[in-house]
């Protein structure tokens, strides 16, 4: 097992810089994923440090190899680099059954019958596809396409495995089924997992460290799911992790008002962003569930625009001013509370937990 | 330093040296020693001398009547195609099916064995039907006279109209029921939707099928070569071969076959330019979707009316000038009566193993079209890989130089390799079979590069990438996945080469020798020595060998695709 080193990584594609000086290090044996909005480049970083591409600056190292060198001229091909490689499209050969997909790695290996074909057997055993090895692809669903693809990707015991967006043509139970069986697998084998996709869910799930990258392809933060969904490290990662409300906060009659309104915001500012919020850099972000809806209108108040029932959930849309906030409630929460809100109704806001971000981030799109 | 620069030779890179050396050796250096030839006179522009050449009266008249000739066949095959197209899958016609497969039939015999057929019915002097006409209505003259451009244009129009039919049918075909349906919802008449949503939704496909005839017929030697020659109407190509062989190859008219070539090169290329805009406007137009049928157009009182006139016009054209040409071979001499003594076998032992001749014709054929398929089927997948998978610096040359092949028809491949092989560069294969082989490889890339290229396309780079993670070479990537995966549009651009190369004539009758002739060169050289029922006899052996290819073609593109 190894694990993964890339230092001051970049690439160009016509003159498009996609990845700049990416430099991080994934430990030997981790669940490492990268998240990202789509077209940020994630796709790109595993093809380098697959060795799909040439890097057109900085150098990868897969455990103590050097495998990708611009400064050197180095540029190990694929097929040297000990890797097993899942893709979106399963890439699952057509003309091969499912066994002959499975024990061609072992085969380029020049591994004796007796051994390749036990450990074929053994690695479709991990998947959960015995019984089926006699397939033809045509014959199988997507899931077990992709499971094909992972047994493929196992069976030569790589070092290192990439995945990208394996589990993003699947339909929800699938995914759910198979994101499962590949912690399994890591567990299993001790394999290092490098796993890239758009979905937070999915990254939350199964990763120990997720990378955040914005649009530009740079990253963001790294941290454990934790870290990442509790303490976002600005307000792209906030925003990209779920629903977030961002509330621009202004100084009036040494009162603080939620932007243009004139709803206070009764809260502690921690001193140390006293300053940004009061040139207007710093503004505060919140989850819909860290916003209460009370009777309660001495000092936050906003008018009731919409309301949806999303199963247990009470899904609002508050107008607080020019502002629109996402609010939710659990039906029971509600019903205790002996809230009966309708459209239209003025109601009383309590913050819970506020997060504080830089202004420039909050307002990226997300996509 | 020079370490470095070979370490960064990779196996793309190789194989794009050798791609385009390939297609430059072959194809490019042709083209543009005729290009030069034509425009450069002791290496300076000579615009005088093209226009002197251009103005005398016999080249004139050959770009006039290549003219009328292929917008004659073009307008005519466009109005046959489109209508039988419309009739197959927008009308209640019976036995549709089997119709749409014998309408593609012409496509698949060679037009001058067709102008041959039409010369032994409607030649004036002996033509079969003239002389039946002339004998039961007793009349002064033939009524027909298959010489002359009207013949030309119309014998092309049968076998060139499945072009058009093809494209149009396909386009019917694919073209979303829904778009008619809601016309119809909306109140509207099957003639109007017909003229506002039909129509305008074909046109792609029309113009598309009627390029590629106005392209092929330009360019055609065959027809014009057997009706036109004998009343000293000449087309582009047949004036070429004129000019060359009248004056065995002088450098005037070596000359003058340059700038007619230039002409023919530069008229191929916008038609195909003008066919890639118009099939790329088309792609967003006809979706596909076959969730409703079309609404036929009941035929009514004219179903069997039309039903007759379909089978008629297909036994005229088709079987018609099949069975004249299997018949004369048989006869003792041209001109008698079909009847039992006058028919027999002999004619056929004689060409096929008494004649050195015809024999040497046919093994000739036989060997060129194998060797030319198997060499340009492989060297077309080497360069549509390169083409399609690869990522190499200087790619675009080879996309180029790629183009060449479809845009550079029969008669000036022929004149190119004449020039480039016959001594020029130290090489002489003048009246070799080694010339005819080079220009066959010339001459049906393009089918290699179409059909290897789509099959290539077809597979995902994920796929090949994912056998390198998996531990193979480049090589071993190719060898166990691409290649099994393309197989059957390599054994289809096999065929496609293989069975037109058979019976080719436009480029092998500009290149032979005393001892290399093809089966088409010895058709047409017998047609004109008179020798009309051995060019018949050997004409029947060549419709053989296709009639029993094509449904060699059949059954192996049947079993590889089951097979995947
Ligand atoms: N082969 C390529 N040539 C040019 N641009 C590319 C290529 N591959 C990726 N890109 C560009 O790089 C960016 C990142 O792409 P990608 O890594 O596929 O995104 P994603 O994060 O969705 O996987 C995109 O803007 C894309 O257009
Ligand atoms: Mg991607």
């Amino acid at each position: 097992m190894a694990q993964i080193r890339l230092e001051g990584v970049s690439k160009v594609y016509g003159g498009h810089l996609v990845i700049d000086n990416l430099s991080i290090t994934i430990p030997d044996g981790e669940c490492f994923t990268f998240l990202g909005p789509s077209g940020c480049g994630k796709t790109v970083v595993l093809r380098l440090i697959a060795g799909f591409e040439e890097v057109s600056g900085g150098e990868i190292f897969i455990g103590e190899r050097l495998v990708s060198s611009k400064p050197k001229n180095i540029h190990l091909p694929p097929e040297q680099r000990r890797i097993g490689v899942v893709f979106q499209d399963y890439a699952v050969w057509p003309h091969k059954s499912v066994f002959q997909n499975v024990i061609y790695p072992l085969i380029m290996q020049q591994i004796p019958d007796t051994e390749a074909n036990e450990r074929t057997r053994e690695a479709i055993r991990q998947v959960n596809m015995d019984g089926l090895e006699h397939r033809m692809p045509f014959q199988l669903s997507g899931g077990q396409q992709q499971r094909v693809a992972l047994a493929r990707a196992l069976v030569s015991r790589p070092n290192v495995m990439l995945l990208d967006e394996p589990l993003s043509n699947l339909d929800a139970n699938l995914r759910e089924e198979m994101r499962f069986e590949i912690t399994e697998l890591r567990k299993k084998t001790g394999v290092t997992i490098l796993y890239v996709t758009h979905d937070q869910e999915v990254a939350l799930a199964i990763s120990e460290r997720i990378a955040v990258m914005d649009p530009k392809g740079y990253i963001r933060q790294i941290g454990t799911p934790d870290e990442i969904y509790e303490k976002p490290a600005d307000g792209f990662v906030f925003r990209f992790m779920g629903i977030s409300n961002f509330l621009p906060l202004s100084f009036r009659d040494g009162k603080m008002c939620i932007g243009n309104s004139d709803s206070v915001l009764d809260r502690e500012i921690p001193p140390e962003k006293i300053d940004g919020v009061r040139t207007g850099k710093t503004v505060a972000g919140c989850r819909p569930y860290d916003v209460v809806l009370t009777r309660d209108k001495t000092s936050a108040i906003g008018v009731l625009k919409r309301i949806i029932y999303l199963g247990p959930i009470l899904d609002y849309r508050v107008a607080v001013g020019s502002l629109e906030l996402r609010v939710q409630q659990d039906i029971e929460d509600a019903l205790s509370e002996g809230l009966h809100l309708q459209e239209g109704d003025t109601v009383g806001l309590r913050f819970l937990d506020l997060l504080w971000f830089e202004n420039r981030d909050s307002e990226q799109e997300v996509t | 330093m020079l370490k470095r620069f070979f370490g960064k030779i990779g196996i793309a890179e190789v194989l794009l040296f050798i791609s385009v050396l390939i297609l430059i050796v072959v194809v490019a250096v042709p083209v543009l020693l005729i290009l030069w030839t034509a425009l450069f006179v002791d290496g300076s522009l000579n615009t005088k001398d093209i226009i002197h050449i251009l103005s005398q009266p016999g080249t004139y008249e050959a770009l006039k009547n290549s003219l009328v000739i292929a917008g004659g066949v073009t307008v005519l095959s466009t109005i046959i195609g489109v209508f039988f197209a419309w009739l197959v899958s927008r009308t209640d016609l019976p036995f549709k099916e089997t119709m749409k497969v014998l309408f593609l039939v012409p496509f698949m015999l060679p037009s001058f064995i067709g102008a041959l057929a039409w010369k032994m019915l409607l030649s004036p002097r002996s033509g079969y039907i003239n002389k039946f006409l002339v004998d039961i209505f007793s009349l002064d003259a033939s009524p027909f006279n298959i010489y002359g451009l009207g013949g030309i244009i119309a014998v092309e129009t049968m076998y060139l109209f499945p072009f058009v039919f093809i494209q149009v049918a396909g386009a019917l075909e694919r073209m979303d029921p829904t778009l008619e349906e809601s016309a119809r919802i909306s109140g509207a008449g099957l003639l109007t939707i017909t003229r506002r949503i039909t129509l305008p939704l074909m046109l792609p496909g029309i113009a598309a099928g009627a390029l590629l005839v106005a392209l092929y017929s330009l360019a055609h030697f065959g027809v014009p070569a057997i009706l036109g020659t004998e009343s000293g109407i000449y087309n582009i190509p047949t004036k070429i071969y004129e000019q060359i062989y009248q004056s065995g190859g002088s450098f005037v008219a070596i000359r003058t076959g340059t700038i007619l070539s230039s002409i023919l090169i530069v008229a191929a290329g916008l038609i195909l330019y003008a066919q890639n805009l118009v099939l790329r406007a088309g792609r967003f137009q006809v979706i596909a979707g076959k969730s409703m049928r079309p609404t036929l157009l009941k035929l009514r009182g004219l179903k069997i009316p039309i039903l007759i006139f379909s089978l008629l016009y297909i036994f005229i054209t088709v079987i018609l000038p099949t069975a004249t040409i299997f018949l004369v071979g048989t006869l003792k001499t041209y001109g008698i009566a079909f009847t039992w003594e006058n028919m027999s076998l002999q004619n056929l032992k004689y060409i096929l193993f008494d004649w050195r001749m015809t024999r040497d014709a046919i093994w000739n054929s036989f060997y060129l079209s194998l060797a030319a398929a198997m060499i340009t089927m492989v060297v077309g997948v080497l360069i549509s890989y390169t083409i399609v998978k690869m990522k190499v610096r200087g790619k675009f040359i080879l996309e180029f130089l790629g183009v060449l092949p479809f845009s550079v028809p029969g008669t000036v491949i022929a004149l190119g390799v004449i020039l480039t092989w016959s001594g020029k560069f130290g090489i002489n294969l003048y009246n070799t079979a080694w010339i005819i082989f080079v220009a066959y490889i010339a001459r049906y890339m393009a089918f290699s590069l179409k059909s290897n290229s789509a099959a290539l396309e077809q597979v995902d780079d994920s796929l090949e990438e994912a056998a390198r993670a998996c531990g193979a070479t480049h090589w071993q990537s190719l060898r166990d996945i691409v290649i099994p995966l393309i197989k059957p549009g390599m054994v289809a651009a096999f065929f496609l080469i293989f069975l037109p190369a058979l019976r080719e004539l436009t480029t092998s009758v500009l290149l032979y020798g005393p001892t290399t002739r093809t089966i088409g060169v010895a058709i047409y050289a017998l047609n004109e020595d008179g020798e009309t029922v051995y060019a018949a006899t050997l004409a029947s052996v060549a419709l053989v060998i296709i009639i029993v290819g094509q449904l060699v073609i059949k059954r192996i593109t049947r079993t590889t695709v089951q097979g995947v």
